[in-house]
């Protein structure tokens, strides 16, 4: 037998301390891993192991000016499926199809596509969402969410607008302050294996999310709902095809109530009327559609304003100086205008009137004289001066713009034509804006809705600034105009809008839409009270009428009954009833 | 005959502590780091577990029992066992099981069997018997040359498909060799040939040169994706780790944890001091096998308690140099952690040997 030697243990001690030796280093070696770059690979794994859930932020609310909530959330789910973590894609097909009443076809695909996450449903009621969870059926996902809800459904539904699936803004007040109004999500961050499933224990990281501001409104639902009411009176009586009402204050541009009747259900905004039309459509003719019904008519859509817009082309020749009230002027029922022979509303005439007679009978041969007397040039410079070419600034998308002549196009056919508001177009807002300012004692106001932002907590507001106003007429202009137009409703053709006591000022319209050959109108009237001292504006546009379609006998009512309920609401006091002509003595003097 | 069963002396406790101790450990390692695998492919955290557990208590059983016999027996079969491995690798080729693409594992009804580790204690037996046996002509490099004859059958049979394995036999060869002859400096020469070979045998396949630069720059390659999760593991441990069960790696995130890469997951749930307490218990065990062979009565016995300890230093040396990416990845498993049945069995065998040399040491002082 071999006998162990002394270089044989002497090789056995290298070996040994070789391999400890080897050993040390590497203990060196995981010192420096574990300790040195510790920090370094633990973050990575860190950023390995997380997911980032976001977590939705509620959105502002939308107040009118009392603080009653016009748009608010409701607590709903999101549905969905982790492909990966589904144990039996049969089970989980037939009970969310069951639960949730979907398309078979549509779920399974879904639940069959390899992705990291499929979402099966949004906007489902809190309760159906826990009771999906209460299953705890793997690889089916409940995230909470919330959904847009408007507490009175149709009201005010082109102005406050809606919102998509994503909590994104459409149309009106939701697309204008969508920034403010989303907030910022918020995020979970989960640990997970590799496979993504979240871990029970593992501690969260959660960053909270900010919720939206809340917007204040400018707008009264009591104003708002009032207005409604008499829209859809008007509208149902006249067969028209639409009504639109627009209050607001003419010192400041406040909008109290913008109707356009009929309005829309804001809580299923992508349902159209139940019409014959509407049936069956899809896609593009759908979408257009929809796009029509969801159309804001008081300022994206533009319109001849007809003779209310004589109030605009009286204030430019008083300011001009090229008029007087006491003028006189005579009506045999037409003027011809270079070539054309152009009509009075009354084919018989007016006869000798004054200035102010030819206003409170809305005459236009005296018009186009007034405009005549202007000329071209210096009433296309008051179109500018009185902000007609320009949008009126409105805090709702989608303003359009005034169709008008070039001023080289403009002959004495057109000139007299724009003198009682014919031959161009402007929004229903832009008309209501640039009368504000003209009886307002003589400055621009930038009409709008939203008044201030609330953070969510209270903790900062912001007062919306709307600018300073512009003088565009002079303080006498816009007092003489108040006279005047206060005369149109209490010995003119505004009488309909009259109210016993109070000093009312309006002016009617009756245009023919285009093409004339239709036979089709739009009666309008706009009125404004107290007259000496304006405090509300308000514009009645009814287009299509079926039967009489004169503004003053049909539109100035509508006004005058609005005016009735509103006036005492906004604590303005009737008049006591005066001698005859004392308000004229005042301005006469 | 007498002599074949001396279980009258005394056994190596420290060595028996240390084996019983890594075993332990080693049940605990593996049941925190199986479990998330175990749960997903067999609906049972225990499941890895459960089979280790099994093997480990056969390997206790052959350990006992091998204990009590006498090592000079065992050898005196030496090259039939070296025979068997070799037909049994052999075997492997035409009916073995693929397992990861590897065809390393002969199905036995419900057990499987990796004939790789036979090889292992099969080169050791067989060597120490023949170096033994030499006597003075023993020096020179002929002799070299013809032991490495010797096991060059099995090296090339095991490197067809367990290249890491036959690297481990190959450095248990070179070892023993070293230790059969008085001289160093022509294993200097040796060991530079021999390196010269490796590089040459790298360059000869880009693949291969590709695991180099993988290695330099994990971060940066598909293939690196192992070696990353191992390194986020082990740089997640800190000092004093997450605590058993805490991994985040081994939660899918580190491929197959339970084997190769379990060092990682033991850095990050005990940390640098649990790690490092790991690797002392190792070196007190590699202690306790030099000690022995230094002990051993005979050059025989000398030479089997120096193999076993070149075998499992080489594994665990390699493993935790690939885990903490200090060398080019290749697969070794961490003797008594890793997952795998027939090495616990083997190992604990092999364990069986020494603690029976250590019942026959004769004191002297070194």
């Amino acid at each position: 037998m071999q006998k162990n030697k002394i270089f044989h243990r002497r090789k056995v001690y290298l070996l040994f301390l070789v391999f400890v030796a080897i050993l040390g280093l590497l203990s060196v070696r995981l010192f420096y891993l574990m300790v040195f770059r510790g920090d370094y690979y633990s973050d990575k794994a860190q950023q390995l192991h997380e997911r980032e859930r976001p977590i939705k932020a509620a959105r502002g609310l939308i107040l009118d000016r009392n603080g009653t909530v016009l748009a608010s959330n409701e607590p709903v789910c999101t549905i969905s499926v982790v492909h990966s973590q589904i144990e039996d894609e049969d089970e989980v097909t037939r009970t969310l199809c069951e639960i949730l009443s979907l398309d078979e076809e549509r779920v399974r695909k879904k639940v069959e596509k390899v992705s990291s996450m499929e979402r099966i449903a949004s906007n489902v009621p809190k309760e159906t969402g826990d009771a999906v969870r209460a299953l705890k059926l793997p690889g089916v996902k409940v995230d909470e969410d919330y959904k847009r809800t408007y507490p009175y459904d149709s009201l005010a539904s082109r102005v406050l607008g809606f919102t998509g699936a994503d909590n994104q803004g459409i149309v009106g007040l939701e697309v204008e302050y969508d920034k403010w109004l989303q907030g910022t999500a918020g995020t979970i961050l989960v640990e997970t294996d590799a496979k993504g499933v979240d871990l029970p224990d593992a501690g969260e990281n959660r960053i909270e999310p900010v919720d939206g501001w809340n917007l204040t409104t400018s707008l009264d639902v009591n104003m708002q709902m009032y207005a409604t009411q008499a829209a859809e009176k008007v509208l149902e009586e006249k067969q028209a095809d639409s009504v639109s009402i627009l209050l607001m204050n003419p010192k400041n541009g406040e909008i109290y109530a913008m109707v356009n009747a009929p309005e829309f259900n804001l809580n299923d905004p992508f349902t159209l009327p139940d019409t014959g039309e509407n049936k069956g459509l899809s896609g593009d003719a759908l979408q257009d559609k929809l796009n029509g019904m969801w159309r804001n008519a008081c300022l994206n859509d533009t319109y001849e304003p007809g003779s209310a817009f004589k109030i605009i082309t009286a204030s430019a020749a008083l300011e001009q100086g090229v008029v007087t009230l006491e003028d006189s002027f005579s009506c045999g029922g037409y003027r011809v205008v270079e070539d054309r022979r152009i009509h009075c509303h009354k084919r018989t005439g007016h006869g000798a009137e004054t200035f102010l007679q030819g206003i409170e009978n809305s005459c236009n041969p005296v018009f186009m004289d007034v405009a005549l007397r202007l000329g071209a040039e210096t009433f296309y410079n008051y179109f500018k001066k009185f902000k007609l070419f320009e949008k009126t600034g409105i805090d709702l998308p989608g303003e359009a713009g005034t169709i008008m002549h070039d001023l080289k196009n403009i002959g004495q056919v057109e000139l007299a034509t724009m003198a009682f508001g014919q031959s161009f177009q402007i929004t229903p807002i832009r008309l209501a804006s640039t009368v504000c300012a003209l009886v307002n004692g003589g400055t621009t106001v930038t009409p709008h809705i939203g008044v201030s932002l609330e953070s969510a907590d209270g903790s900062y507001i912001r007062v919306l600034d709307y600018g300073e106003g512009e003088r565009i007429v002079s303080a006498e202009v816009s007092e003489t105009m108040q006279f005047a137009l206060e005369k149109v409703v209490s010995e003119g053709g505004g009488k309909n809008a009259y109210i016993e006591g109070y000093a009312i000022g309006g002016k009617t319209a009756t245009s023919q839409t285009l093409p004339r050959s239709a036979n089709r109108y739009i009666a309008s009237f706009v009125g404004f009270a107290p007259a000496d001292d304006p405090e509300i504006l308000g514009i009645c546009i009814i287009r299509n009428p079926q039967g009489v379609y004169y503004g003053g006998t049909i539109a100035a009512p509508v006004i005058r009954g609005i005016y009735e309920n509103i006036l005492p609401w906004l604590g303005i006091e009737k008049a006591p009833v005066k001698e005859d002509g004392s308000e004229a003595d005042k301005i006469v003097d | 005959m007498a002599e074949l069963f001396r279980a009258d002396k005394k056994c190596d406790r420290a060595l028996l502590a240390a084996v019983l101790v890594i075993t332990v450990l080693g049940m605990v390692y593996l049941y925190s780091t199986g479990a998330y695998y175990g749960q997903a492919r067999f609906h049972d955290a225990a499941y890895y577990f459960k089979k280790q557990f099994l093997a480990v208590s056969l390997g206790l059983t052959v350990m006992a029992g091998v204990s009590c016999t006498d090592y000079h027996l065992v050898t005196r079969y030496a090259g039939l066992i070296y025979f068997l491995s070799l037909a049994l690798s052999t075997a492997v080729l035409f009916v073995g099981q693929e397992y990861n693409g590897s065809k390393r594992w002969l199905a036995l009804g419900p057990l499987s069997f990796q004939p790789s580790e036979l090889a292992k204690v099969a080169v050791i037996l067989l060597l120490a018997g023949v170096i033994s046996r030499q006597g003075n002509k023993r020096a020179g490099l002929l002799f070299a040359v013809r032991i490495f004859l010797y096991v060059l059958p099995i090296v090339a049979l095991v490197a067809t498909n367990n290249l890491s394995t036959a690297i481990i036999i190959l450095g248990i060869a070179a070892c023993l060799i070293f230790m059969s002859n008085p001289y160093y400096m022509q294993f200097v020469g040796l060991g530079g040939a021999a390196a010269l070979l490796a590089g040459v045998f790298l360059a000869a396949e880009s693949y291969r040169l590709e695991r180099i630069a993988v290695w330099l720059d994990p971060e940066n390659y598909d293939k690196g994706f192992q070696t990353i999760q191992g390194l986020y593991a082990i740089g997640s441990g800190g000092l004093f780790g997450t605590g058993l069960g805490g991994s985040m790696q081994k939660l899918g995130f580190v491929p197959e944890a339970q084997n190769d890469m379990i060092f990682s997951i033991v850095c990050e749930e005990t940390g640098f001091f649990g790690a490092v307490f790991l690797l002392a218990v190792f070196g007190f065990l590699l202690w306790r096998l030099m000690l022995l062979s230094v002990r051993a009565p005979d050059l025989k016995g000398s030479l089997i308690c120096a193999g076993i300890m070149v075998h499992i230093a080489l594994q665990v040396l390699l493993n935790v140099a690939v885990v903490t990416n200090s060398i080019p990845n290749t697969g070794i498993t961490l003797p008594f952690i890793s997952y795998g049945g027939t090495s616990v069995v083997f190992l604990h065998g092999e364990m069986g040997i020494a603690l029976n040399i250590s019942r026959q040491t004769v004191h002297r002082n070194p």
